[in-house]
């Protein structure tokens, strides 16, 4: 199979068009911006946990296929999983993309690891995972004070910043 | 140009020999950065083999033949923007640190609270990010005139926009998005009217058109090696001389000065004092090579081609399903053709076409203001040189025509 068609198979792009998980949690227990500044790459991720434990995941966003569809494929694995498990498969799929190996614990993720024969494109995988990644540290583990971030308070700093902005 | 004219130069590009993912290469993305020909990679070769120590140091030969080039090269670009004087070129990094260089020198000490710079909203980000660092710090107002009706900044509009309380004036040549060669002459008399600095980005248009900075009227001009097929690292800013004289320096070091005491100095006359440290020489040489390359083929046939090839990519990309181009049409228009595919987002357009070797840009292309008012996030874009031909421009339609159905599947519902 070409690099290309690997990268664009049929599950990337349902998922890059699926609208289960869109749409903003207000009042969310964590809410992360996340940009790709070199392509203009967007993503608003809200959470909510319970117990450490993500109960519920909606995020609004804009830009390629690749992007779209690793933010719905993420949104949909973390729901109901605990932190640490989250925290683990953030992890996992950050090896994937960058040809490090696949984990068995990947399931449906798998489907992304095309974009390591897609250098240029890796940044747009990992998009949604900086994002939440920047988002539960805004919700520090244990935390059950309750305490809810409200759409209008912004959720930290900007994920997503290590690529420079490309002009 | 004629297509064997244009296979003949192409022998001159050794890269356009590659293959990208078993396919010849098709490289449109030259407004990006140019592929440089032989004679400028053997120029600098020739230096860095036989001539290299550092200039304006030492009284030694090698040191001699390297100030002579460099100075060489530093006449060779005040001939290119025929400017005359060589003591109005000074050598950046790009045309990013050349306008940078103008911000700094001339604005920080030229600018008041509640004067007013005016662009357009249609520049690079390097002819706005310096002016927005500039306001900042001045409490001076960054003004951006809009696009007109008809794909083209607002050219009454700009020229309106100029009034008692502006200061600097600073718009493009050729845009690198609209690929449009912009009016300029009322500009700056409009700027020169009101005592305003008229500074002009260059970087899309020394590559394509003829430039004569006096008949443009500019007092700055700025651009890039590299999108002359020169090498990276070097640029040029020329600056009127008698205003480039009245600034102090930019950055301080080694070369820019006349006499340094351990608490004070004095800084040498233009253009030195505005290159501290070893500049990249090299670079220079090999700039220098570009601008005669560019001058032997002729910069008029080269203009002349990039419409001919715009033209027939905005023609052939019109009879596609789905497919937006942007940027106005007519004589005006150069060799950048910036373009969406209906329901795909442009990175996965330029995968798509980056597998069949075919090199675009996909982006905002450092125009993120252009972007919003041409009601976008992001574009493709294709843009031409002298090496480019038809063929290769059908090749890529028919690359964008087979992406649309490759990316069918987003077009349909859920």
């Amino acid at each position: 199979m070409t690099a290309l068609a690997q990268m664009y198979q049929a599950a990337i792009l349902e998922h890059a068009r699926r609208t289960r998980h869109r749409g903003i949690l207000d009042p969310a227990d964590a809410r992360q911006e996340g940009v790709n500044p070199s392509c203009g790459d967007e993503l608003l991720l809200t959470l909510r946990l319970a117990d450490d434990t993500v109960t519920e995941v909606r995020y609004e966003g804009k830009g390629c296929a690749i992007s779209q569809a690793s933010a719905s494929l993420m949104a949909e694995a973390i729901e109901g999983l605990g932190r640490d498990e989250v925290e683990a498969l953030i992890g996992h799929v950050k090896a994937m993309i960058h040809g490090e190996g696949l984990h068995a614990d990947l399931g449906e993720l798998a489907v992304l690891e095309g974009v390591r024969r897609l250098p240029a494109r890796v940044k747009c995988a990992a998009l949604a995972w900086t994002t939440l990644e920047a988002a539960l540290k805004t919700h520090p583990a244990g935390d059950a004070s309750g305490a809810e971030a409200s759409g209008a308070e912004p959720g930290g700093a900007e994920a997503g910043g290590a690529e420079p902005g490309g002009g | 140009m004629t297509d064997h004219d244009v296979a003949r130069l192409r022998r001159d590009f050794p890269i356009l020999e590659r293959r990208v993912n078993d396919r010849p290469l098709v490289y449109l993305d030259s407004a990006a950065s140019a592929q440089a020909p032989r004679q400028v990679l053997e120029a600098v070769d020739r230096y860095r083999r036989r001539h290299h120590a550092n200039v304006h140091r030492g009284a030694h030969t090698l040191s001699a033949e390297a100030t002579e080039m460099y100075e060489g090269a530093r006449a060779r670009v005040a001939r290119f923007l025929r400017a005359g004087d060589p003591r109005g070129v000074v050598f950046t990094r790009n045309a990013t640190e050349a306008i940078n260089l103008v911000a700094h020198a001339y604005g920080r000490h030229r600018l008041r609270e509640g004067d007013e710079i005016v662009v357009t909203v249609a520049e690079h980000h390097a002819n706005l990010v310096p002016w927005h660092l500039l306001a900042a710090e001045r409490g001076a107002i960054v003004r951006g005139v809009p696009l007109g009706s008809d794909s083209r900044v607002d050219h009454d509009a700009l020229v309106a926009a100029i009034g008692e309380r502006t200061k600097i004036v600073a718009t493009y040549h050729v845009s690198n998005v609209l690929g449009n060669l912009q009016p300029l002459r009322a500009v700056a008399d409009a700027a020169h009217a009101v005592g305003a600095l008229f500074v002009v980005d260059g970087a899309q248009a020394a590559p394509h058109v003829p430039i004569d900075v006096a008949a443009l009227g500019a007092d700055a001009y700025a651009f890039s090696g590299h999108k002359v097929g020169g090498p990276t690292g070097i640029g040029a800013l020329w600056m009127r001389p008698e205003v480039l004289e009245t600034l102090p320096p930019f950055l301080g070091g080694g070369e820019m000065i006349r006499r340094v005491e351990v608490d004070r100095s004095s800084y040498a006359d233009i253009p030195m004092r505005f290159e501290a440290g070893t500049p990249a020489i090299g670079e220079a040489i090999g700039l220098a090579a570009a601008l005669d390359y560019l001058d032997d083929v002729g910069v008029e046939a080269i203009w002349d081609h990039d419409r001919a090839l715009a033209r027939h990519a905005l023609a052939r990309l019109a009879e596609l399903d789905g497919v937006t181009t942007y940027g106005p049409e007519g004589p005006d228009r150069g060799g950048i053709v910036p373009f969406n595919v209906d329901g795909v987002h442009p990175h996965d357009v330029a995968s798509f076409l980056d597998a069949e070797g075919i090199a675009v840009r996909a982006g905002h292309h450092c125009a993120q203001p252009l972007m919003h008012a041409l009601g976008v996030d992001a574009t493709a874009r294709a843009s031409f040189w002298l090496y480019t031909t038809e063929a290769e421009i059908d090749a890529f339609v028919d690359a964008v025509a087979r992406s649309r159905a490759f990316f069918a599947p987003l077009r349909t519902a859920l």
